[in-house]
């Protein structure tokens, strides 16, 4: 993160630590963009038969390269690269794909750097002889090939996409590991989001009166599964076939994925094949295991669909060092909820004593990322960085100490405390807790 | 023709809001819908689902017959399985099958150094898991991961079996088939709740 160069002297302080009101930023913005225009044209005095000065940078005195079939990042930012999870098995049983969310501005991630987790490895599908089926409590059995499901009525969508163990090590590790927001944040991404509504599938089937969840299924070689309420099916969740425009990566479950926003990533079942209407949940590997949570109290909490209003700071962020040990800074993060529009973000520099609200950056969505930002004069002493999100149904984020009390020590789903990131006096970014 | 019928129904309602409010976005269309009918979809026969209809409800519903004993599936197991879940089911690199549901286990000091390596291990099968069902149905489905849906029922069924034994949870001489793995009692099924409102 680089110091931007705007004065900050006529900026009021809305909270302590240096955080400043955004408006008044805005404004002396502005005045100094005009101020330098100006300058730039008194500048260009010379006359005489030269040329142009050949000091100038060689991408200015020779013929660009050609273009490609599918365009790729410049080789200048090929160091911007998801990773795989610490600690993830070495096979493709358990892959886990973080993206650089530290690297990300907006609100939707490339779909190369994209999150991913795969708990049997990517399957290789051939579109042409892939089906969906549905079947059980319904009027009629139905198979749907490429072909017809790609002439439905398609709906789009910017959604927030969210591992329901993303962040997991501060949930459970005792002291704050020293992890880059990719390391700690990077199982949530954020992308548009096109297919067909389920809707559209269920009343063509038929639902039986007794239908009340369907197992949906992937034609993974693990045949990934999950039960899922008919009610969200019929509410908002589709059938996604593309993403960010183009078809879906076979990483996002190419041909077709289940899409149900704001629920956790596991229930978005990829490559997906087959729906069995039921009247109860089948009570699948991953919902008798690994996607249950553990409460307080030792009772295994099943069914916790929802991803809960969550934050955090990515500019700066863990591992960072701010190049300059003092001056202005903006800060900038993402706030997102799977119960609907995120309302605020507040932000404190001095470890929550004092709060004040950033600026959210539109377009503010429901179960999407929103970008917020505010502007930071940083003194040069060590500092405490956190935000705050509440969401439109008013959920806000706790404490870690208030979400650990609800959970067993071990239990590492659907951590969504507030973050805080220790800037000492060197301008070094850490992960800590308070 | 069904694909003129969606057509000209997609035309006709796409048309009569047009009339009604010019302003309407497409996607306002679409919501305002509930109307939409569709018929793309082809019959789907028995006998075409009958490969894929794999699924294994708590309650028995798609249990195929067959039989297993814990000692045939300690034999399967040692050349299957043991590879990814060590010798006795409680080691990486693949999910832990037996034992307590955290990493603080009072009979594995060095619990802890091992979930370093290998996280997916502080869950097991057995202190989880609401529904024996559901070992069968995963391992059906799932298992060997190098070679999914390669076992058939009864070496199924003797896993299932195994899995049970290692939780003891099964004695070593009981054959497992499709109506006994319906009286197991699983120790998760009671600490079970659900947050989702509709089901309890």
């Amino acid at each position: 993160m680089k110091p931007t160069n705007v004065s900050s002297k006529d900026l009021v302080a809305v909270a302590k630590g240096g955080v400043l009101d955004r408006r008044s930023f805005i404004l002396s913005g502005l005045a100094f963009s005009s101020s330098l225009a100006v300058s730039n044209v008194a500048a260009s005095d010379s006359v005489g038969a030269s040329k142009i000065n050949q000091s100038i940078p060689t991408w200015m005195k020779t013929p660009g390269g050609s273009d490609t079939e599918y365009g790729a990042p410049s080789k200048y930012e090929n160091h911007i690269k998801r990773n795989v999870a610490e600690h993830t098995p070495e096979t493709s049983i358990f892959s886990i794909w973080h993206t650089p969310i530290e690297n990300q501005r907006g609100i939707i991630t490339p779909n190369g750097l994209h999150f991913s987790v795969n708990h049997n490895g990517i399957p290789d599908i051939d579109p042409q002889k892939h089906k969906l089926m549905i079947h059980g409590l319904v009027d009629k059995p139905l198979t749907f090939d490429m072909e017809s499901l790609l002439r439905y009525p398609m709906v789009s969508a910017i959604n927030f996409l969210e591992c329901a163990g993303n962040t997991a090590p501060n949930a459970v590790s005792v002291t704050p590991l020293d992890q880059t927001c990719q390391g700690l944040f990077g199982q949530v991404s954020g992308a548009e989001w096109s297919g067909v509504p389920l809707k559209y599938i269920l009343q063509e089937a038929g639902l039986k009166p007794t239908a009340k969840w369907v197992i949906v299924e992937g034609a993974d070689g693990g045949s990934h599964s999950r039960s899922i309420p008919v009610s969200k099916l019929l509410d908002d969740a589709i059938i996604a076939l593309y993403q960010n425009g183009e078809r879906l990566r076979p990483s996002q479950g190419y041909p077709m994925r289940l899409f149900v926003p704001g629920w956790e990533g596991n229930a978005n079942v990829k490559w997906l094949h087959r729906l069995e209407v039921t009247d109860k949940p089948a009570f699948t590997k991953d919902e008798s295991g690994l996607y249950s949570d553990i409460l307080d109290d030792g009772k295994i909490q099943r069914f916790s669909f929802h991803m809960d209003v969550k934050s955090v700071i990515t500019h700066p962020s863990g591992k960072q060092v701010l190049p300059e040990k003092k001056g202005f800074y903006e800060i900038s993060g993402l706030a997102w909820s799977g119960y609907g529009k995120i309302k605020q973000v507040e932000v404190s520099a001095d470890g929550g004593r004092t709060w004040a609200l950033a600026q959210l950056e539109q377009p503010v969505l429901s179960k999407s990322l929103t970008r917020f930002h505010i502007p930071w004069q940083w003194k040069g002493d060590s500092a405490m960085l956190l935000s705050r999100a509440t969401d439109e149904l008013g959920r806000v984020q706790p404490t870690r100490g208030q979400w650990r009390e609800k959970y067993a020590s071990y239990s590492f789903n659907h951590y969504n405390a507030i973050q805080a990131w220790y800037i000492s006096s060197d301008g070094v970014v850490e992960n800590s807790y308070v | 023709m069904s694909s003129h019928r969606l057509y000209r129904c997609f035309v006709k309602n796409t048309l009569s809001s047009l009339l009604l409010v010019v302003a309407l976005s497409q996607a306002a269309t679409y919501a305002d819908a509930a109307d939409f009918s569709t018929d793309l979809g082809e019959t789907l026969s028995a006998s075409e689902l009958s490969d894929y209809e794999i699924t294994i409800f708590p309650n028995g519903k798609n249990l195929p017959e067959g039989k297993g004993s814990v000692i045939q599936g300690e034999k399967l197991y040692k050349g299957r399985c043991m590879m990814c879940h060590g010798e006795e089911g409680d080691e990486g690199p693949a999910a832990r099958l037996k034992g307590s549901d955290g990493w603080i286990s009072f009979s594995d000091p060095l619990r802890i150094l091992r979930i370093n390596k290998y996280p997916v291990l502080l869950i097991s099968v057995g202190s989880l898991w609401p529904y024996a069902t559901s070992i069968f149905d995963y391992t059906r489905r799932a298992m060997p991961h190098y070679a999914p849906k390669s076992l058939n029922d009864d070496e199924v069924y003797a896993l299932t079996a195994y899995i049970l034994y290692l939780n003891d949870l099964l004695e070593k001489d009981v054959v497992l088939d499709e109506k006994r793995i319906l009286n197991i009692q699983m120790p998760g099924k009671n600490r079970s709740i659900s947050a989702w409102p509709e089901f309890k």
